[in-house]
């Protein structure tokens, strides 16, 4: 077989020099018009904003420092509950999510009822809106009064929101199932592997990776959504927000809320990008679909 | 004593695609029409034939990756074809390198390799992981072992597959256009490494367009046509003096 035989000394051609100067030149010339072209936009929407006639109202109706320093404990706390919620319900969704999509392709027929009702469960609940299930879970399951059902507003909300989330995060999962190709099947059960183990070492660390993007997407979204079990009542940084403005009629305690939530999803895009790219594989898988370094 | 895999009477046929149903003429289509076949042990048969001619799908089928219209597939004896045995025993058995490798892109080489040998074998991870790391210094990739797929040449995925068909020590390989995917070079490379198998005494089914490798390891030559084995024998017979007129036009077109 072949060996690698040692690299020989090597250094730069006057050829190569010269094309890396001009790669440097260029990536400093893209550099500067980036930055023109950046400024010339932040100073055309700062005019056309700043120069609007309501601009004085808008600002102090809208970004009043002292009205947002006074929300800010309530909004936070309000923030801490949406924050559970968040975590819990996209980890039981997820997770949930994940054994429908998987239960979806099994073959074992005792699991048929299951399988049917999946299907039926997903369908319905990714057609109809969060409101509405919200609405339903937080009204009409406390009215049959079940002893051992938890009546908080929070948890009701969560529950209604898992509801949703769970079909949204299975349907992500069975398109990740699906986007494996059938032949790394064919080679895992070649080798013998059952039909369980070779879902559980091939097809779904592959799918999940292929798939990283839309689920992230979805926890994110997830989290914006956590803010709905406002409408049951339950306080938390948006109900925390109204409650704040009533009376007022200054509506910056929502600005606040909004860039709470947004803080608190904008380093998780980021990360979910920093770790995609990453991966070797994912990288790898980059360069074959986008084209990567391509010039 | 009986062959290692026998082939008695096996049809497969692929339904027709979906926009072609119930069109006049245009029936299910018959890929491997009542074969017969049989490979001793510690002997190497290989199959030519056009594209389309049913090579894979024959590799598949014994391979239990696909299931039978018609007919018995026999391993020492045994009818593995039954509905009532455990497949995936039975595929335990055999070793399969795929046309396009089929690598767990996802997994290093070396998880690749020892993957059925923990999870089918039963093998704890450092014995696996021994015997792994010998089957690649046996193919030549030692030093690829903590690589991934993709980041091998051509020639090194076919050999990372061929390690892991065969390091759970398979009584049958199944290799599918080993080097259809090659360079010269490469080519030449692999095909070492398969006429030094068949040294080693493995059963081997292989299917190939290489006619310098079929005459150099084959002990029996069949030629697929229209679904039927239309020619056999040994390599001097089939490739240097065919008997019938389909298998002599399909090797001038070779060589042209
Ligand atoms: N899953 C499938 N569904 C329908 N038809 C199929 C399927 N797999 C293979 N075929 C058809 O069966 C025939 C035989 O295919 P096969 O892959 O066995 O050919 P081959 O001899 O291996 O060809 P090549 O030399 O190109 O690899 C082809 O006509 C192909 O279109
Ligand atoms: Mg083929």
């Amino acid at each position: 077989m072949s060996e690698t035989t040692g690299a020989r000394p090597w250094s730069p051609s006057p050829l190569a020099l010269e094309r890396a100067a001009f790669r440097r030149a260029q990536r400093r010339r893209s550099g500067l018009v980036a930055l023109v072209s950046t400024a010339l936009v932040v100073t055309a929407v700062v005019l056309v904003v700043v120069g609007a006639p309501g601009w004085e109202r808008a600002r102090t109706a809208f970004f009043d420092p002292e009205n947002a320093w006074a929300a800010l404990p309530a909004i936070l706390e309000g923030l801490w509950l949406n924050l559970r919620v968040w975590v819990i319900a996209g980890t039981v969704g997820t997770l949930l999510g994940l054994a429908l999509a998987v239960l979806r392709t099994s073959r074992i027929p005792a699991l048929f009822p299951v399988r049917a009702l999946a299907i039926g469960y997903i369908d319905l609940f990714r057609g109809v809106p969060v409101l509405l299930v919200l609405y339903l879970v937080g009204f009409a399951l406390p009215a049959l009064r079940l002893e051992w059902l938890p009546t908080s507003s929070a948890f009701l909300g969560a529950l209604a929101i898992v509801l949703t989330y769970t079909a949204y995060l299975a349907e992500v999962f069975r398109a990740g199932i699906e986007s494996v190709h059938p032949s790394q099947v064919a080679a895992a059960r070649s080798l013998g592997l059952s039909r369980a183990q070779s879902m559980r070492t091939v097809v779904l660390p592959q799918a999940v990776r292929n798939v990283t993007a839309p689920l992230a997407n979805n926890l994110i979204s997830l989290q914006k959504d956590s803010g709905l079990i406002s409408v049951l009542g339950a306080v938390d940084a948006i109900r925390a927000a109204q409650i704040a403005t009533t009376g007022t009629y200054n509506f910056t305690p929502y600005v606040v809320a909004g860039l709470l939530f947004f803080l608190v999803s904008f380093p998780l895009t980021r990360a979910v990008d920093a770790y995609q790219r990453r991966r070797g594989w994912g990288r790898s898988l980059a360069t074959v679909t986008g084209g990567g370094d391509i010039r | 004593m009986t062959a290692l895999l026998s082939l008695r009477g096996v049809r497969k046929t692929y339904p027709a695609p979906a926009a072609a149903r119930g069109r006049a003429g245009e029936e299910a289509r018959v890929v491997l029409d009542d074969i017969d076949l049989d490979v001793d042990r510690h002997r190497c048969v290989v199959l030519i034939g056009a594209s389309g001619s049913g090579k894979s799908t024959l590799l598949r089928v014994v391979n239990l990756l696909d299931e039978i219209d018609d007919g018995q597939i026999l391993l020492d004896g045994q009818d593995v074809a039954d509905p009532r045995l455990d497949a995936n025993a039975v595929r335990a058995r055999m070793g399969m390198v795929f046309q396009a490798y089929n690598l767990f892109p996802h997994m290093r080489v070396l998880d690749n390799v020892t993957l059925a040998l923990r999870l089918v074998h039963r093998r704890p991870r450092e014995e696996a992981d021994a015997a792994a790391v010998e089957m690649l210094r046996r193919v030549g990739l030692a030093h690829k072992a903590t690589a991934y797929p993709d980041q091998l040449s051509g020639g090194e995925q076919q050999r990372a597959a061929i390690a892991r068909a065969l390091v759970h020590g398979p009584e049958l390989l199944l290799l599918d256009e080993v080097t259809s995917a090659l360079d010269p070079e490469l080519v030449g490379e692999v095909l070492d490494l398969l006429a030094e198998l068949r040294g080693e005494g493995r059963t081997m089914l292989v299917a190939t367009h290489e006619m310098g490798f079929a005459r150099r390891v084959a002990d029996e030559v069949c030629y697929l046509h229209d679904g039927q084995v239309h020619e056999r024998g040994t390599p001097e017979q089939v490739l240097g003096d065919p008997q019938r007129e389909r298998t002599r036009t399909f090797l001038s077109r070779l060589a042209s």
